[in-house]
Formats: C-alpha cells, sequence, structure tokens
C-alpha cells in the first residue's frame, strides 16, 4: 500500500511538471502582445519596452518560466497585468467561492446518486427502477443553465427562501455563505448525480451477475444483504472514477452557472483575464486547475486501492 | 428416513420446460450424484432446492428438507435454510469469493448472519473450519484475500462457507470441473471425508462421469430435464437399463484407432527453447525479475505424427503453444518449421504460418458473431499469396465442411445457429481449408459434452486418415490424449519431465510426476468386467 501510494505520488508530480511546461507554452504561442493590449494600438514603441521590462516580458522564455514555476512554489503568482494587483490574492478570492461550490455540489450530487443507483439497481426493471431511470435521463438531457433560471424563479422570485444571485461571503458565518451557494449548488448537481446515479446502478448490476453474489446469497444472506455487503463496495471502481472527473469539471466548469447566479468565481476570472489578455492570470488559474485535477486523480487512485486489495499488491 | 425428498418437480421459465418430473431422495451421510450433459437441468435442480431461481420460474412438485416444504417457505424462511441446514459449492472457485473481502470475512459471515454464534466463538469456527478443509491459519491467515490464493485454495474457502454451520445437506455444484487432476482429487477426498464425517447429504452435481463412479452411492442421470434412470452406484454401472445411460459411459471412455505413421521426417522442430516473462519490480531501482515459462524445452514433431502435451495450469502449455504459433517471441533457442523459424525480426514468419493452424477450447467466443460461416472458415486465406476466388473458393468451401461433418448450405449460416459441437466442427474446417502441414489443438474437446467429444474424436482419425494430419494435441485431460496421440510430452514447470510413445507413458510412467498425474485422474470402472462378474 505505502509503495503503491508513492509510486502515485510520483507520477502525480511528474505529471505536475509536464503540464506546467505544456500550459507555458501553449499559452506563450498564443497570439497577442498584452503590453500592447494595455496600452493600446498607438501606443509609442519606448513606452512598450518600458512596460515589457516592468512586466518581465523581456528576458528570454526560458528564464521567464523558470521564474513563474519558482515564484508559484513560494506562493508568488505574479501581477496581474490589467489589474496590478498579485494574482495569488485573485486567486484565493476566487478560490473561496469556487472550491466550496465545487464540494457542495459533489456532496450533492453523490448524495443523491447513491441512493437513487443502489435502489434502481436492486429494483432492476420494475416501476422503481423505470422512474429512477427516466428522471436521470432529464436530468442528463437539460442543460444545468436552465435548471439554473428555474430554480431562480421558484425558489428565489416566487417563494423568495434564497437570493437570486450574488455571493454573501463568509465573514457572516458559515451558514449564511452556504445559503447564498445552495441553489448553484443544486443547478451544478443534478445532471452529475444524474449520470453518477447510471453509473452506480450499471455498475451494480454488472456486480449482481457475478458468481460470488450467487455464494453470497447460498451462504443465507437476503438480496438486499447480498447488495451492501458484496455489491455496493465492488461497484465503487466505476463510481469514484466518475466521482474524480465530476469534481474536476465542477471547479472549472462552473462557468455558465456563475454567470447565471452572478458569482465571483474562478470560472469568470479565466475568462476575464483571457479577453484581456492578461496571461500570467490565465496561466496561474490554469496551473491551479491543472494541479487540482491531478490532486483528485491521485486521491481516487488511493480510493481504488483502498476498495481494492489487488491493487494494494500489485504494487 | 431420507433427508431431502425431490418429488416430481417441474419447473420452467418462460414457457420453456427446464425440468420435468424430477424425483430424487438423499439419506442423511448418502452421496447422490446427478450427472448428465449441458442443458440436461442438473444444476438446475440444485438451484431449485436452494430456491435461488430466476424471477420468471414457475414450479410445482415438492421439495421437502427434514419434513418442511421448501416451497411453500417464504423468502425469509429461505433465507434461515440456506448457508444453516444446505451448504452449496459452486463451479468456480476463482470467482466464487468476493475479491474485496478477506476470506477469514467471509467464512465468519455464514456463522454471524445466521446469528449461530457470539462473535469471538464464531472466530474460533472460522479458524477451526478453515483448518479443517486444509487451510490452517498459521499458513493461510484469516488477513488473506482471495487472489492470494490458488483455485484449488479458493475452492477449499468456498466449501468452508459452506459447512462452517454443519449443514444437513451439501450441493456441490460441478465442484472440480475448473481444478487440475491432482488438486481435483484432494477436493473430492476431502468432500467425502466431510460427508462422512458430519453424516452430511452430498447432492454432487458432475457431467464426469469418472467422478461419479468413484465417490457416489447414488447415481441419477438426466436427460433434457428428465431423470433417465437412478440407481445405487454399483448395480447402475452393472446393469444400465437405458440406452442413453449406456452411449454415455461409453462416450466418455471413447477409444479411437489412429491410422498408423509412415513417415519419419522432423517437420517441427523446438530447440533448447526458454520463454521468460518480466515480473514488476519490487524494488523502484532492482532490476525485474523473471518468471521462467518455458524452461529449455526441446522436442521434434514427425510428418504425419500424432504428438500430444499435457500438464497442470501454469505449467507452460499455452505459453509454449503461443511460441510455436510464432506470437511471441522467445528468449533463446529455435523453433523451426521444416528448416524455417517461425519467428523472424518483431513478428511471425508468414510463409511458415500459413503451414500451420490452431483450434481454440471456445467454441463460443473464438469466432466473430457477425460474420457468415463462409466467412470464417476462409479467415486463414490472407496468409495465401493468391487466395482461391470464385467458383473455386465455394467448392473449398464446400469440401472442407463436407469433410467436418457439416453440408455445404451451412457456409451461409451465422455461428449462433450451430451447436457447441458444430461450431468445433467449423474451427476444424478453418484450420484445414488451407492444408496446414501442423494444427494445434489447444483444448480443443475439453468445453465439449462427453457425447460429442466422442464425436470430434471420430472427425480427427477421419481427417487423419483422409488428409494425413500432423497435429498437436495440448491438454490437461489424459483419457482423450491417450486415445488420440502417437507420443507425448508430459510438462511440469516449464520443463518437459517425461516424453515417449504415448500408451509407454501410461502404462509405464517414469517420472514421478507422470505417475502421480496418472493416478490422480478419476478411472471408469471397465463396464465389461464388471458386466461380466454379474452375469
Amino acid at each position: 500500500m505505502i509503495r503503491y501510494s508513492l509510486k502515485r505520488l510520483l507520477s502525480l508530480v511528474l505529471s505536475l511538471a509536464i503540464a506546467s511546461v505544456v500550459i507555458f507554452a501553449v499559452i506563450e504561442v498564443a497570439p497577442g502582445d498584452p503590453a500592447s493590449f494595455m496600452l493600446g494600438v498607438n501606443a509609442q514603441e519606448d513606452t512598450l519596452a518600458a512596460l515589457r521590462a516592468e512586466l518581465g516580458l523581456d528576458v528570454s522564455k526560458a528564464h521567464r518560466y523558470l521564474a513563474w514555476v519558482t515564484g508559484m512554489l513560494s506562493g508568488d503568482f505574479g501581477t496581474s497585468y490589467t489589474y496590478r494587483t498579485p494574482v495569488a490574492e485573485m486567486i484565493s478570492d476566487r478560490l473561496w467561492v469556487s472550491l466550496p461550490l465545487a464540494l457542495f455540489a459533489l456532496a450533492l450530487s453523490t448524495l443523491i446518486a447513491f441512493p437513487a443507483g443502489i435502489y434502481a439497481a436492486a429494483r432492476r426493471g420494475k416501476a422503481g427502477d423505470m422512474a429512477v431511470m427516466g428522471a436521470t435521463q432529464l436530468g442528463v438531457a437539460i442543460p444545468n443553465f436552465w435548471f439554473a433560471m428555474m430554480l431562480v424563479l421558484i425558489f428565489a422570485i416566487n417563494l423568495r427562501w434564497f437570493g437570486a444571485g450574488g455571493f454573501a461571503g463568509w465573514d457572516d458565518g458559515l451558514w449564511v455563505g452556504l445559503h447564498s451557494l445552495t441553489l448553484p449548488a443544486i443547478a451544478l448537481a443534478l445532471p452529475q448525480a444524474a449520470i453518477l446515479a447510471r453509473v452506480m446502478r450499471s455498475a451494480l448490476l454488472d456486480i449482481l451477475g457475478e458468481d460470488f453474489m450467487r455464494t453470497a446469497r447460498a451462504k443465507g444472506l437476503s438480496r438486499r444483504q447480498a447488495l451492501w455487503r458484496h455489491g455496493v463496495r465492488n461497484a465503487m471502481i466505476p463510481v469514484l472514477t466518475i466521482i474524480g472527473l465530476q469534481f474536476s469539471f465542477l471547479l472549472a466548469g462552473s462557468i455558465i452557472i456563475e454567470q447565471v447566479f452572478y458569482l465571483p468565481g474562478l470560472g469568470r476570472l479565466v475568462f476575464q483575464a483571457i479577453s484581456s489578455r492578461d496571461l500570467i492570470v490565465v496561466e496561474s488559474v490554469v496551473m491551479l486547475l491543472v494541479f487540482a485535477v491531478i490532486t483528485v486523480n491521485f486521491l481516487v487512485d488511493l480510493a481504488y486501492a483502498l476498495v481494492d486489495p489487488r491493487l494494494r499488491s500489485r504494487t | 428416513m431420507s433427508l431431502l425428498q425431490i418429488h416430481n418437480l417441474s419447473l420452467s421459465i418462460h414457457a420453456f420446460d427446464v425440468l420435468k418430473g424430477v424425483s430424487l431422495t438423499i439419506a442423511p451421510g448418502e452421496i447422490v450424484a446427478v450427472t448428465g450433459e449441458s442443458g440436461s437441468g442438473k444444476s438446475m435442480t440444485a438451484l431449485a432446492v436452494m430456491q435461488l431461481l430466476p424471477d420468471s420460474t414457475r414450479i410445482t412438485g415438492s421439495i421437502t428438507l427434514d419434513g418442511v416444504d421448501l416451497l411453500t417457505q417464504s423468502e425469509g424462511q429461505m433465507c434461515a435454510v440456506r448457508g444453516a441446514a444446505v451448504g452449496m459449492i459452486f463451479q468456480e472457485p476463482m470467482t466464487a469469493l468476493n475479491p474485496v473481502k478477506t476470506i477469514g470475512d467471509q467464512v465468519m459471515e455464514t456463522i454471524l448472519i445466521h446469528k449461530a454464534l457470539p462473535k469471538d466463538q464464531a472466530l474460533a469456527r472460522t479458524i477451526e473450519v478453515l483448518d479443517r478443509v486444509g487451510l490452517p491459519t498459521d499458513r493461510f491467515p484469516l488477513s488473506r484475500f482471495p487472489h492470494e490464493l490458488s483455485g484449488g485454495q479458493r475452492q477449499r474457502v468456498v466449501i468452508a462457507m459452506a459447512i462452517a454451520l454443519r449443514p444437513k445437506l451439501l450441493i456441490a455444484d460441478e465442484p472440480t470441473t475448473a481444478l487440475d487432476v491432482t488438486t481435483q482429487a484432494q477436493i473430492l477426498d476431502l468432500l467425502k471425508g466431510l460427508a462422512k464425517e458430519y453424516g452430511m447429504g452430498l447432492l454432487m452435481i458432475t457431467h464426469d462421469l469418472a467422478v461419479v463412479a468413484d465417490m457416489a452411492d447414488q447415481i441419477t442421470v438426466m436427460r433434457h430435464g428428465e431423470v433417465i434412470e437412478t440407481g445405487a452406484t454399483q448395480r447402475l454401472l452393472r446393469d444400465m437399463q437405458h440406452p442413453y445411460t449406456r452411449m454415455l459411459f461409453e462416450a466418455s471412455n471413447h477409444q479411437v484407432t489412429l491410422p498408423t505413421v509412415q513417415d519419419q521426417t522432423p517437420l517441427l522442430t523446438v530447440q533448447n527453447v526458454v520463454r521468460d516473462y518480466r515480473l514488476p519490480r519490487t524494488k523502484l531501482f532492482a532490476t525485474p525479475g523473471h518468471h521462467r515459462a518455458v524452461d529449455h524445452v526441446s522436442f521434434t514433431l514427425n510428418q504425419g505424427e500424432r504428438l500430444g502435451l499435457v500438464g497442470e495450469s501454469g505449467c507452460g502449455k499455452s505459453t509454449l503453444t503461443r511460441a510455436i504459433l510464432g506470437l511471441e517471441p522467445v528468449q533463446s533457442g529455435q523453433i523451426q518449421m521444416q528448416g524455417q523459424s517461425v519467428f523472424t525480426g518483431h513478428s511471425p514468419n508468414l510463409a511458415v504460418r500459413r503451414d500451420m493452424q490452431v483450434v481454440f477450447q471456445d467454441p463460443f467466443g473464438s469466432f466473430n458473431p457477425r460474420h457468415r460461416v463462409d466467412r470464417l472458415v476462409t479467415e486463414p486465406f490472407h496468409l495465401l499469396d493468391t487466395p482461391p476466388k470464385g467458383q473455386e473458393r465455394s467448392d473449398l468451401i464446400a469440401e472442407t465442411l463436407l469433410a467436418v461433418g457439416l453440408s455445404a448450405s451451412d457456409a451461409t449460416k451465422y455461428i449462433h445457429e450451430f451447436s457447441g459441437g458444430q461450431r468445433q466442427r467449423i474451427a476444424i474446417a478453418r484450420a484445414l481449408i488451407i492444408r496446414p502441414q501442423l494444427i494445434l489443438f489447444d483444448e480443443a474437446v475439453s468445453a465439449l459434452d462427453v457425447s460429442v467429444r466422442a464425436q470430434i474424436l471420430d472427425l480427427l482419425v477421419e481427417l487423419c486418415e483422409a488428409y494425413n494430419l500432423t497435429y498437436l494435441f495440448i491438454s490437461h485431460d489424459l483419457s482423450v490424449v491417450r486415445t488420440v496421440t502417437d507420443r507425448v510430452l508430459v510438462m511440469k514447470s516449464g520443463q518437459i519431465v517425461e516424453q515417449g510413445e504415448t500408451e509407454q507413458v501410461f502404462s509405464n510412467p517414469q517420472h514421478p510426476y507422470t505417475a502421480s498425474l496418472i493416478a490422480a485422474a478419476p478411472q471408469l470402472p471397465e463396464l465389461h468386467a464388471l458386466q461380466s462378474e454379474h452375469s
């Protein structure tokens, strides 16, 4: 198990190193000079040169890459070209919205999907299964921004249980912050829950056909006991894979939902930074997201090993 | 007083009659074997006793265990019966255990689910039964996972789970079919011992008549969901009433006479072949270890000769087969077909490959279900420089299908329209169609029912006469190898431990391993001897 974890950790570090090179290269080759963008088309050549020097754009690419990486390792992400504020500060402000939102949505999605998927698998082909499958079909098909607008219409405008948008911040306590993230989290979670429930159901159905489930029944376990004791844990491998993918998506891909609910999240930051050629912000946010995705994959790998002893001994 | 009484049991699934009026009794301590070919309903009979049938099953008749009719019991009451009063063992030990739970937990679960004992005593009982089935905890700790055990050891765990609460009835559904002969002999001994020691009734489902004759008190023969014949083992063997029973026994001991070989020119020479597999690294920077699957193997196969290769699973016979087919490189040594290497550079030598064809074990998995038979059997044509076309092609397909006992009109059918035996004929046709010098039969009759197997063996003899076949027959089934080969190689841990004329090796084995293999294989009694002794 320790060797397995160390191997995964090594691959995590290598992936991050490779990702940083790729991100830097891709963004550097993208057209558009930040200095001329900031100063406008009529800027003097010497003013441009001065600004480039100030932004650190006048040294070689290798130098800039090293400066960027070593800076990030010490928590210095550089200064935004457009806002002239430290990127680290900008990102951490946004992260305090996006990360709780992603975790909240993921928790909701898991809480809905697990019971729904297990329930459907246990009643395969019966009315309950059909109902769950129908609902998940809708969940997968309907776009989440439409869900978001319906939620606003019902719970914010008609019932007035929640605000229609904006983020209250964490200063007034956990509850106030969570409350303002509830509708966006639900809107994000429902389509993900629908996918996850379907994965859970099909993984369980595969397991239900396994020989060891028949052995369990021959020991005297009821269908329900066999499903819970022997089925669910064996069905976790595909389910964990999907959860890992969903978390990455929720963290970075919630830009439309952030727009609908007017949330100051990472998605909007990237969007704004790209449109204003604020390369340093784009690079840093993308790197952060890559870091999050790779870390989540690492955690998923560890979870695999906890679930399945065969992976532990394979080193 | 009988322990289990099945009376007039009929069972249908979706209007398909699976069992028709089956009756059977088992007394305490008695071993009753139910035998028959696939589709005879023997496994369904066992599952009916457990009431572990598919949802859409309709069932009539009665199954009485110790005076209680199981068919009238609710699902909750049946849960209390399963595992406590009746234990069950299945065919596939590799998949019968939950891969993510320890063997200790899985055995103990039987005891705890029935709340038979408090937890500490349940642990003591778990250790005791695992010890009884030959897995003492000092060598096989309870914390082992199934993947850390061999097939035979896993089957012992399954048996421990089934007998943990000393059930009155133990049902064993093909318990040794997936195991090697020496392991099979040990497991059968264990089951016999347990039945005797605990006074358990044992309902043994098996297709293997040699196993049946060896250990059962009573034999019930089934076909198409009906009981054909039933009786005490010795009496039934001596005096079979039903022609089907007689056919079954004759087919399982089917003997063929091969035409004699004239030629003595070598066709395939295997010299000092070594095949290593890399093992995963144990330390980050250590050089990885190797597993030597084939260890300095040498033999020669002459033109027209029928050579057997026997050995238990993991002995390297499949690896050797792949190496001969040129599918994998070897680390040292030479495999040559008429002086040409089978593997050149990084790929099989096609010039040699067209002279070699193979027939695999699984008649169901080795065909593309979306192609018709004419396309399936002509697959080897891609090895030829000028494959036959048009009329020539259809004539060749028709001729080959006729040669394997099918008809020319079968060419336009799909594979699902054929039975297992017919599919194996198509597989042979596919191998035969380009008239290869050598055919490899890799467990080619192992998955077939005895009567079908007998027909395929007869077909082999016919083909030997018509086409002067040379083949390498790889099998774990000693009785088949004995009758269809001239010479035999015995393989163990990657090495050939003995080789010689088949009859000589079997009647007078020189290597102790060969002797133990032959001794472990269950033998059908000589029926003629039994019958003449009777008359």
